[in-house]
């Protein structure tokens, strides 16, 4: 076990215009479980790829405990990787695929077969040892995937969507064993995943990357209520935070008859500005913005509602979205009052900045 | 009547006009080995006649060829020559077709297309420098002289194995990569166990391509010891020139370990042209 940093590491593909990695700084401690995530192309995975050698460095260094590995054979390494569409080799049994690194490495027999048994316990992949990955369900290749990398007990596992194959159900269940997994092994862990839900239950931290250059990187709970700029505030929440841009008027917006005073430190601001409420801090009733409802999302216990602002003069036709008590939400087409929290009103500058 | 009248539905009656197109094509196609078949059992006299079954079969025609040739002998020859051709071509051929399909080095397509272009050189302009070859080295009428040639791969075999090794997904080898193995592991012991469909498709075409050649032994080999089928064949052709059906034997002879070859290996067979993409 070792932590993992990336200092200024780039990578820039051959004729590409913008790196996909772009000056990368981040560190995963000893143990920790660091979930990299982000829209499609927004060097994640080239990030992973990079610790794990498959990718060159083109700048910057990667070290995995006190080494620096940037220019070190993948082999050199000490790093397992679960693939998305997990890379079983089909001509070997799952005993075979767990064991076949450890018999690359010249290990002796007999301890190979304990690691794969112990693996396979782990795993309750016991029965299956000598099935072939075809004769599998996507869910036990999906654990073998993983046996493979437990039984090499790495340095790192490094994971690029392991889930992304498997129904929602049993990604659901299988997010939280890998997480347990984690845990209980106190292997440093990388895991690349486009679903934020994932990224926020699994991390202990969270990067968000976008363009090849990482956002913000923080624990999800720090995520979710401080988000550093627009986007990462967007991203991460589903539904994703409304955003409204407005103008100030006086040391405060307003729209309808909703004032909100800007905070201190960015009371001198004119123009525009954004700001962003998430769908629970907006409360039905009062004061406030009307909405006329256009959709409504009923999950049991919440129902969210989705609609646009009426009855403000000025061109906010934007739509919205609020959460509400699933109990007894209001029917679609009728008009309700929205309310924001005031102390969860996050403030953006035009160009996605936080404010203050 | 109208009530009972049966209607055939379309697509059963294209059906049977498919089926009756197809049986006709294969009549056309098995006409030559059945009337060679019904010749090798006629008598002399009887083998000119247009009758395919003959009136009294003469089975002693195919005792005769082994009293005639040493065929054991040859076809020995002939087994070895393709063995051993047919196992260095999916070796060298599947070696070449990885590093052309998965290494990375600067003008592997240049080269690539380059080697393919050979292709279009026809034999016959290769067979007189290929012969100069084998007398400099010394190799002419030695079983060598049938094996050596072949067994460095062809374009043909590299470009199959190619074709495969470009359809197994990037991961498979990332994956063999991270578990420690060299570009020789990972060929060894990942792609080629794959790739056993499609080194068949090429070890059952390199097969049949010894076993039926007949100009390079005729060329290279004097000694009838280490002759091929297809020689004593057309050795025996020369020295009885009117046993027909004698002949007609030998020939039946020589092609039934081909389509022995080909019925063992018929599925491997099949599925490797479809993962290839040879297929039309």
């Amino acid at each position: 076990m070792a932590p993992v940093t990336f200092e200024q590491a780039t990578r820039r593909y051959p004729g590409a215009e913008r790196p996909a990695v772009d000056r990368l700084d981040l560190s995963v401690g000893d143990g920790e479980f660091v979930v990299l995530v982000g829209p499609s192309g927004c060097g994640k995975t080239t990030s992973l790829r990079m610790i794990a050698g498959l990718e060159t460095v083109d700048a910057g260094h990667i070290y995995i405990g006190a080494r620096d590995v940037t220019d070190d054979d993948p082999k050199d390494r000490d790093v397992a990787m679960v693939f998305q569409n997990y890379a079983l080799y089909p001509h070997m049994t799952v005993a075979q695929n767990m064991g076949f690194a450890l018999k690359i490495a010249r290990m002796p027999k007999a301890e190979i077969a304990e690691r794969i048994l112990d693996a396979a316990r782990l795993l309750d992949l016991e029965p299956y040892l000598a099935r072939k990955p075809k004769d599998l369900s996507g869910g036990q290749r999906q654990r073998v995937a993983m046996g493979r990398a437990i039984v090499r007990r790495p340095q790192v596992f490094l994971m690029d969507e392991p889930l992304s194959n498997l129904d929602a159900k049993l990604r659901v269940q299988t997010r939280n064993q890998i997480a347990g997994l984690q845990r209980r092994l106190g292997t440093t862990t990388v895991y690349v995943t486009h679903d934020q839900v994932e990224a926020m239950t699994m991390g202990d931290r969270v990067a968000v990357l976008r363009d090849g250059v990482l956002q913000q990187c923080a624990a999800p709970r720090e995520l979710y209520r401080n988000p550093i700029n627009m986007f990462v505030a967007e991203f991460i929440g589903s539904p994703a935070m409304n955003l409204l841009t407005l103008p100030v008027v006086d040391h405060s917006v307003e729209v309808g008859d909703w004032r909100i005073p800007l905070p201190r430190g960015i009371t001198d601001t004119t123009g525009e500005l954004v700001i962003g409420i998430r769908p629970e801090h907006l409360d039905i009733g009062g004061n406030g913005i009307e909405m006329q409802i256009a959709v409504v999302e009923e999950l049991g216990a919440d129902a969210y509602l989705y609609g646009r602002i009426t009855g403000v003069d000025n061109a906010l036709s934007q739509s919205v979205v609020a959460r509400t008590d699933g109990h007894d939400p209001p029917p679609r087409g009728s008009r309700v009052r929205l309310q924001p929290q005031p102390a969860h009103v996050h403030f953006f500058a035009l160009d996605g900045r936080r404010l203050p | 009547m109208g009530v009972t009248e049966r209607v055939i539905k379309p697509s059963v009656r294209r059906g049977i006009v498919l089926y009756a197109v197809l049986t006709a094509i294969a009549c056309c196609a098995l006409f030559p080995i059945l009337w060679a078949v019904s010749g090798s059992l006629k008598n002399a006299g009887e083998v000119t006649a247009p009758t395919l079954i003959p009136a009294h079969p003469q089975w002693s025609n195919y005792r005769e060829v082994f009293a005639l040739m040493p065929f054991w002998r040859m076809f020995v020859n002939s087994v070895f020559y393709a063995g051993c051709v047919s196992i260095g071509q999916v070796f060298f051929c599947s070696l070449a077709g990885y590093a052309f399909a998965r290494l990375r080095f600067r003008g592997r397509e240049t080269l690539f297309v380059l080697y393919l272009g050979t292709l279009m050189v026809p034999l016959t302009v290769t067979v007189i420098p290929q012969f100069i070859l084998m007398r400099i080295a010394g190799l002419t009428d030695t079983p060598w002289a049938m094996i050596v040639p072949g067994l460095f791969g062809s374009a043909f075999g590299t470009y199959l194995m190619r074709q495969f090794f470009r359809t197994l997904p990037d991961e498979l080898e990332e994956a063999a990569i991270l578990d420690g193995c060299s570009p020789w592991q990972i060929y060894w012991r990942i792609l080629l166990p794959h790739a056993k469909p499609a080194a068949m498709v090429l070890a059952v075409l390199t097969w049949v391509n010894v076993w039926n050649d007949f100009l390079w032994p005729l060329l290279m080999i004097q000694r009838s010891s280490i002759a091929t089928l297809t020689l004593g064949l057309v050795r025996m052709q020369g020295e009885y020139v009117n046993r027909w059906p004698v002949l007609m034997a030998a020939s039946i002879l020589i092609l039934l370990p081909l389509l022995l070859v080909y019925s063992v290996a018929q599925r491997a067979f099949i599925r490797g042209i479809a993962v290839t993409g040879l297929g039309g």
